[in-house]
C-alpha cells in the first residue's frame, strides 16, 4: 500500500512529469490560453494515459516480450497509443456525444503528447507491475492535469498584463514556466 | 478659482497611496532586523544596503529602456521592500555576488518582465531567493552561529572585517570563518537521528540554552511578529493569509510531534519560531500582488501555504520551505481567485471569474 502511495507522489508532485521531467510541453504551452479548454485537455489527457499506461504494459510482457521483440517497443508504444486514442474516441463519440462535444477536439492532439509515451517507456524501464503501471499512468496524468490548470488560470491573468513588447505572448509563458519549474524543486527528496 | 479640491469618493481620512504603504512594511521589518543584527552581526545590514543599491539600480534601468518615468516608479519604494526581504533572508555575510545576483533576477525578470508592480504573479524576492538555494546551496546554506552561542575566544567579525568577508577585498587574516558559522535550529533538527527530542535539545546548545525555541531564533521570528502585528493594526494586511498559515502548522506539528519520540518532527514551538516562518508569514504571503484576493481565498492560500512549509521541512530535502511553499502557492493564487469569487450585495453567489463563452 505504503509503495502504490509513494509511487501515486513522485508521479504528481516529485518527478512531476511537465515541471520536473519536462515532457508534454506542447499541450503544456498550447492549451493553457483559457482555464476552460485546460480542464478539457486534463479530463481527456487522464483518461487516456491510465488506459494507455495501462495497454502498453499488456503489450510489452504478452506481446513483446515473449517474441523477443523489445527493441521494437517504441515503436509498438505509439501505435498502442494512436489506437488508444483512436478508440476512446471512436467510443465517446457514439456513446455520449456530450462528452465528445467537449473533449473532441483534443483526443487527437494526445497522440502527439511525450508524456503518454514517456510513462509507457519508463514503465518498462522501471519493470512495474500492472497495478503500478497503471498507478503510474493516472499519477502522471494528474500531475499533468495539476500544473496545466494552474497554468491556464495564471495565464489568463498575464495576458492583462503590462508585460514589456517583447515578451509578451509564448516568452513569458516560457519564463513563467521555468519559475514553476523551480518551485517544483522544492519537492525534491520527498519519496 | 476653487476654493475647496474637488475629490471623489472614497474620502479616506488615512490615505494608502503605495509609498506609505510599502514605508510602512520597511519600518515594521525593524524589530526582526534588530534582532538578526544583535545575533549574528553585521552581515544582514550589509546585504540590506547591497540589496537596495541593486535593486534601485535594475528598476530604474529598466524603466530606462521601457522609457517609463524613472523618479515616479522609483518613489514607490516597492523594489526597496523586495530588496529589504531578500536581504533579511539571506544568510549574513554571504558574498556580495550572491546578494547581487539574487536582487538582480528578483526585480529584473520576476517583476519587471511581467510589468512591474501589480503584475508580477510570484514574489521577487523569494523567486531571487529560491534561484540562490537552488544555484548555491553551500553559499545559501552557511549561517552564523548566533554571538552568545560562540566558543571561548571567538567573537563575531566587527563591521571592517565583515565587509572584508563580503566585498572582494583582501581576506581578514586574524579570523577563522569556520569558527563562527553553523547550522540554523531546523537544519541541526533535520539531521538528528535517532534521539528523542528531548535528549537532542540536552545536546544541542542552539535548543538547550534557548529560552522557546532555537536560540537567537526564537528572538528574530518574534521580532518579525511584532512587526507584523504593527502592520496588522495598521491594516495593511487582513488577518486571514497569516493566520490560515501559522494555524495550518501549529495543527501539522501538534499532530506529527509525536510526544517527542526519535521520529518526531519537532514541536509546533520549534516551527513558528525557526526558521522564516513569521517573516514568512507577515511580510512574504501578505503581498497584495501575489496572493488570493477574497478573504475565503487568503485563508487557503495561506493553509495550503502552512501545509507546503511542513510537508517540505518534514519529509522534503530542504531544511527550511517557506520560499517554495510561497513560490507553489503563488502559482496557484489565479486559479483560488477563480473559484472563490465573493458574492456582491444584492446579486447571486457567481460561480467563476471567467466565464467561458462560446
Amino acid at each position: 500500500m505504503q509503495d502504490l502511495a509513494i509511487i501515486l507522489v513522485s508521479a504528481v508532485l516529485v518527478n512531476n512529469f511537465v515541471l520536473v521531467q519536462f515532457l508534454g510541453l506542447c499541450p503544456f504551452m498550447g492549451v493553457s490560453n483559457k482555464l476552460e479548454t485546460a480542464i478539457g485537455m486534463s479530463s481527456a489527457t487522464t483518461f487516456v494515459l491510465t488506459l494507455a499506461a495501462m495497454s502498453s504494459y499488456l503489450v510489452n510482457t504478452w506481446v513483446l516480450v515473449p517474441l523477443g521483440l523489445e527493441y521494437l517497443k517504441t515503436i509498438a508504444f505509439i501505435l498502442v497509443i494512436a489506437v488508444v486514442v483512436q478508440f476512446t474516441k471512436m467510443f465517446i463519440e457514439k456513446s455520449s456525444p456530450l462528452l465528445y462535444r467537449v473533449l473532441g477536439v483534443f483526443l487527437p492532439l494526445i497522440t502527439t503528447n511525450c508524456a503518454v509515451l514517456g510513462v509507457a517507456l519508463q514503465n518498462t524501464a522501471k519493470a512495474r507491475s500492472f497495478v503500478e503501471s497503471s498507478l503510474y499512468g493516472f499519477g502522471a496524468a494528474l500531475g499533468f492535469s495539476l500544473v496545466l490548470v494552474l497554468f491556464s488560470a495564471m495565464r489568463e491573468r498575464l495576458a492583462v498584463a503590462d508585460i514589456p513588447e517583447p515578451f509578451r505572448g509564448p516568452a513569458i509563458g516560457m519564463i513563467t514556466a521555468g519559475l514553476m519549474s523551480l518551485a517544483f524543486m522544492g519537492f525534491s527528496g520527498l519519496v | 478659482m476653487t476654493l475647496f479640491p474637488r475629490v471623489t469618493s472614497p474620502h479616506g481620512h488615512a490615505p494608502q497611496r503605495t509609498d506609505q504603504v510599502m514605508l510602512r512594511v520597511l519600518l515594521a521589518t525593524l524589530p526582526g532586523l534588530v534582532a538578526l543584527t544583535w545575533n549574528f552581526g553585521w552581515g544582514t545590514l550589509i546585504n540590506i544596503v547591497l540589496a537596495s543599491a541593486t535593486a534601485t539600480a535594475c528598476e530604474a534601468g529598466v524603466m530606462a529602456l521601457r522609457k517609463r518615468p524613472v523618479r515616479f516608479y522609483l518613489s514607490d519604494l516597492s523594489a526597496l521592500v523586495t530588496a529589504v526581504l531578500l536581504g533579511l533572508a539571506l544568510p549574513p555575510l554571504a558574498p556580495w555576488w550572491l546578494v547581487l545576483m539574487g536582487v538582480a533576477f528578483a526585480i529584473v525578470i520576476a517583476k519587471q518582465f511581467y510589468g512591474g508592480l501589480g503584475y508580477n504573479p510570484f514574489n521577487p524576492a523569494m523567486v531571487g531567493y529560491v534561484v540562490l538555494l537552488i544555484s548555491f546551496p553551500i553559499e545559501m546554506t552557511t549561517w552564523i552561529t548566533p554571538r552568545e552561542l560562540l566558543p571561548e575566544g571567538v567573537s563575531l567579525p566587527g563591521l571592517w572585517q565583515s565587509l572584508q568577508l563580503v566585498l572582494p577585498l583582501p581576506a581578514p587574516t586574524d579570523l577563522a570563518v569556520d569558527a563562527f558559522t553553523g547550522a540554523t535550529p531546523l537544519d541541526s533538527f533535520k539531521h538528528n537521528t535517532g534521539l528523542l527530542t528531548e535528549q537532542f535539545y540536552q545536546q544541542t546548545p542552539l535548543f538547550s540554552e534557548a529560552e522557546l525555541a532555537g536560540f537567537g531564533w526564537e528572538w528574530v521570528n518574534l521580532g518579525f511578529l511584532a512587526g507584523g502585528g504593527w502592520l496588522l493594526y495598521q491594516r495593511i494586511f487582513t488577518w486571514h493569509a497569516p493566520a490560515a498559515m501559522l494555524a495550518a502548522i501549529t495543527l501539522l506539528s501538534g499532530i506529527f510531534y509525536d510526544g517527542g519520540s526519535s521520529t518526531s518532527a519537532g514541536s509546533p514551538l520549534m516551527h513558528l519560531l525557526s526558521g522564516a516562518t513569521m517573516l514568512g508569514a507577515f511580510f512574504i504571503i501578505t503581498d497584495p500582488v501575489t496572493s488570493a484576493t477574497s478573504n475565503l481565498g487568503r485563508l487557503i492560500y495561506g493553509a495550503g501555504i502552512g501545509i507546503l512549509v511542513f510537508v517540505i521541512r518534514v519529509w522534503g530535502n530542504y531544511p527550511d520551505a517557506v520560499a517554495f511553499a510561497v513560490l507553489l502557492m503563488n502559482f496557484a493564487a489565479p486559479l483560488i481567485d477563480n473559484y472563490t469569487v465573493p458574492r456582491t450585495y444584492g446579486h447571486a453567489r457567481a460561480k467563476r471569474a471567467t466565464v467561458k463563452k462560446d
